[in-house]
């Protein structure tokens, strides 16, 4: 089959590659139809991961068809047309039955990695390098789906594939980005970064009972999408002063939830003796974290920081003095997109969320690493591969 | 440098046991033999530390074993032939043991965690570096384990012992001992614990071993036991997988663009040898 492979530093390439075939009885092997690219990419094609290998097949939003199972697998048949969850999650053990899902203990096969770092092991990502198992991604014709009865949802008739797919990851994570926040009605919420996740972030935050979503970012189109389409009022954090704009915006009380749907370029899991290569990425894009303190210092007294945006490894200067007097609540995590992907499907149906304009240009495989250039320039909210 | 922290398990009030020094904790060659034995093991292990790679750091470890052979005086071939070159001054000597204890929590009630770890046959299936395990009576077991994959395997081929359990309360602990003559004398214990709030069955481990082969030989196989100790673990979590979801976590044997001979098939001993080398040379 064809593959987008990551090669090294912004280097894909697409190649030809063996198919995939069930490994474990709880395997389905899926059709893609459409494979979606995702902020969280950039992170390994900028070499922010040490975890990439060569040869590593990109890609973790998609939807396909079911063309083969495994002897175990008992709620999803041959011919569904299912959207899967980004972060496999096995089911059985006690975070996945707490609806923890991204915290899932059995899904890494690479567990001891994150492990050295974290102390822990999150659950596997597909196609996200080898510290969140080194799964096989989606940017090729076909994929092998572990624990399919859990990943896989069948996309109800009529609802088109262009809007289902981002209810592989862009929408659990933006939904799960304002269920942390613990939106009480009438609230205020700021949301800074207007990607994919910060869209459905906006949507969400109204759904759940915001007054007022106010979004920042720079990109005209992009902003220009947070008003238009999902509803928000904007702020152009290339032109105005952000701790002034929401202080004033809110009576001088700021936003009562604060949402990073931005995180920190540099990831930096590794090994142990990694660790002060680590720390000097860090000190070399020390303004990486500007969001995060920006919301602590804008965010209001006794209110939420909701952290959806992805983190790696360490950061500098974090005021936890504001945080601390101003009695502020975080809320963070990977999305547990199994506890949402059926209600977000719901959503879709009934027109109370809207994904479908996020994808804005569709390509071929062979058009891969185009298509990454275009994303990483900002020129396009999302582009979406249509392997066949 | 030594570990002046007390061993967790003493925390956990776990594994008084101490293994028997039986063959490979003694000295049994002769001076001029350890000599050419630290030599020859010592050209063995520089050019492989030079090599940078992990499969120079296996031959690395080949070097470090015949070093030890001679640095500690212990042979197993001696052992074997009933040869013994050491001079008759020296005294027998004993190895302190060393010790692993690994914790995970298991999502399944007490009993049926318990049930199929006791029956040993069961655990090859996720201790990979077990090649076979055969209960002899209710008590006693032969045990057949292969260290390593590559250059490891091919020198000492595999590793044989009998195991007897000394203590066993039904759904709570196992304490067991290898018996005379083990390759590599070890002893643990294993204990089942509810966890709070319906969250499943703590399996705690302690795994005593004394390494083949005196005081260098300690300390080599010192440098080696985090990656025992990372073994034990993905024993572990490989057991809680198989009790959890019915199937081990894998993705060998999935599709990527590397080339087929870099795709190995092969199950290695320990998923962080493999990775470790991957990481080497994508970082260095």
């Amino acid at each position: 089959m064809k593959a987008l492979c990551y090669n090294g530093v912004g280097d894909l390439r697409t190649e030809r590659v063996p198919d995939p075939t069930i490994i474990n009885p709880k395997d389905a092997i899926l059709r893609v139809i459409l494979s979606s690219v995702c902020g969280s990419d950039l992170h390994l094609l900028n070499g922010y991961v040490p975890t990439m290998r060569e040869g590593d097949i990109i890609g973790h939003e998609f939807m396909g068809e079911v063309i083969e199972i495994g002897s175990e697998v008992k709620t999803i048949k041959k011919g569904d047309r299912v959207v899967v969850c980004s972060i496999l999650g096995c089911g059985e053990c006690q975070y996945c039955q707490s609806t923890q899902w991204s915290l899932c203990d059995n899904s890494n096969p690479h567990a001891w990695i994150p492990e050295k770092v974290y102390g822990d092991s999150p659950a596997g990502i597909f196609g996200y390098s080898h510290a969140f198992g080194g799964y096989a991604g989606s940017h090729a014709d076909y994929i092998r789906v572990p624990y399919a009865d859990r990943g896989c949802f069948v996309i109800p008739e009529g609802l088109p594939d262009e809007a289902a797919v981002f209810a592989s990851d862009a929408m659990p994570t933006g939904f799960m980005a304002a269920d942390l926040a613990d939106i009480q009605p009438g609230n205020v919420v700021a949301i800074w970064g207007c990607g994919g996740v910060g869209q459905m972030a906006i949507q969400s935050a109204f759904l759940l009972g915001a007054s007022r979503v106010i979004a920042i970012d720079r990109e005209p189109e992009r902003l220009r999408m947070a008003k238009d389409i999902s509803g928000a009022e904007v702020l152009d954090f290339s032109k105005v002063d952000i701790q002034e704009a929401l202080r004033e915006m809110t009576g001088g009380r700021g936003p009562d939830r604060c949402i990073d749907c931005v995180g920190m370029e540099s990831v930096s899991e590794g090994l142990d003796y990694y660790y002060d290569k680590a720390k000097q990425f860090v000190r070399l894009e020390s303004d990486r974290p500007i969001v995060l303190r920006e919301a602590i210092l804008a965010c209001r007294k006794g209110g939420t920081v909701s952290i959806i945006g992805v983190y790696g490894g360490l950061v500098d200067s974090i005021p936890m003095g504001a945080a601390m007097n101003k009695a502020l609540t975080f809320r963070m995590g990977q999305q547990h997109g199994q506890r949402y992907i059926p209600r977000l499907l719901e959503h879709l149906q009934k027109g109370e969320l809207n994904s479908r304009f996020m994808l804005t240009h569709k390509m071929s495989l062979d058009e891969g690493m185009k298509g990454y250039d275009l994303f990483n320039k900002k020129e396009t909210m999302r582009v979406v591969f249509a392997p066949q | 440098m030594a570990n002046k922290k007390q061993p967790v398990s003493r925390v956990l009030g776990m594994g008084p046991i101490e293994p028997d020094a039986s063959g490979s904790s003694r000295i049994n060659v002769g001076d001029t033999e350890r000599i050419g034995s630290v030599a020859g093991g010592a050209l063995l292990a520089t050019y492989g530390l030079r090599r940078g790679s992990f499969s120079g750091l296996l031959l690395a470890t080949l070097g470090g074993f015949m070093v030890y052979r001679g640095a500690s005086g212990y042979c197993p071939m001696n052992q074997a032939l009933g040869r013994n070159t050491a001079e008759p001054t020296v005294p027998n000597q004993v190895v302190d043991s060393i010790e692993i204890t690994k914790s995970l929590t298991i999502n399944k009630p007490r009993e049926a965690v318990y049930a199929y770890w006791r029956q040993l046959e069961n655990l090859p299936q996720f201790m990979f570096h077990l090649s076979e395990v055969r209960q002899l009576d209710n008590k006693r077991s032969h045990w057949v384990a292969k260290l390593s994959d590559g250059l490891l395997a091919k020198t000492l081929g595999t590793v044989e012992w009998d195991a007897e359990i000394l203590e066993e309360v039904d759904n709570e602990r196992l304490v067991w001992k290898s018996l005379a003559d083990a390759r590599i004398d070890n002893a643990g214990e294993v204990r089942f614990v509810d966890a709070p709030n319906g969250q499943g069955t703590e399996v705690h481990a302690v795994i005593k071993y004394r390494p083949p082969a005196g005081q260098l030989g300690g300390a080599i196989m010192k440098l080696f036991n985090p990656a025992f100790e990372e073994m034990i673990k993905q024993d572990l979590r490989r057991f809680k997988q198989l009790l959890e979801t019915g199937e081990i976590t894998t993705i060998e044997g999935q599709p990527s663009g590397r080339k087929p001979e870099q795709q190995s098939d092969k199950k290695p001993v320990s998923e962080y040898a493999k990775i470790d080398e991957k990481h080497e040379s994508a970082m260095l």
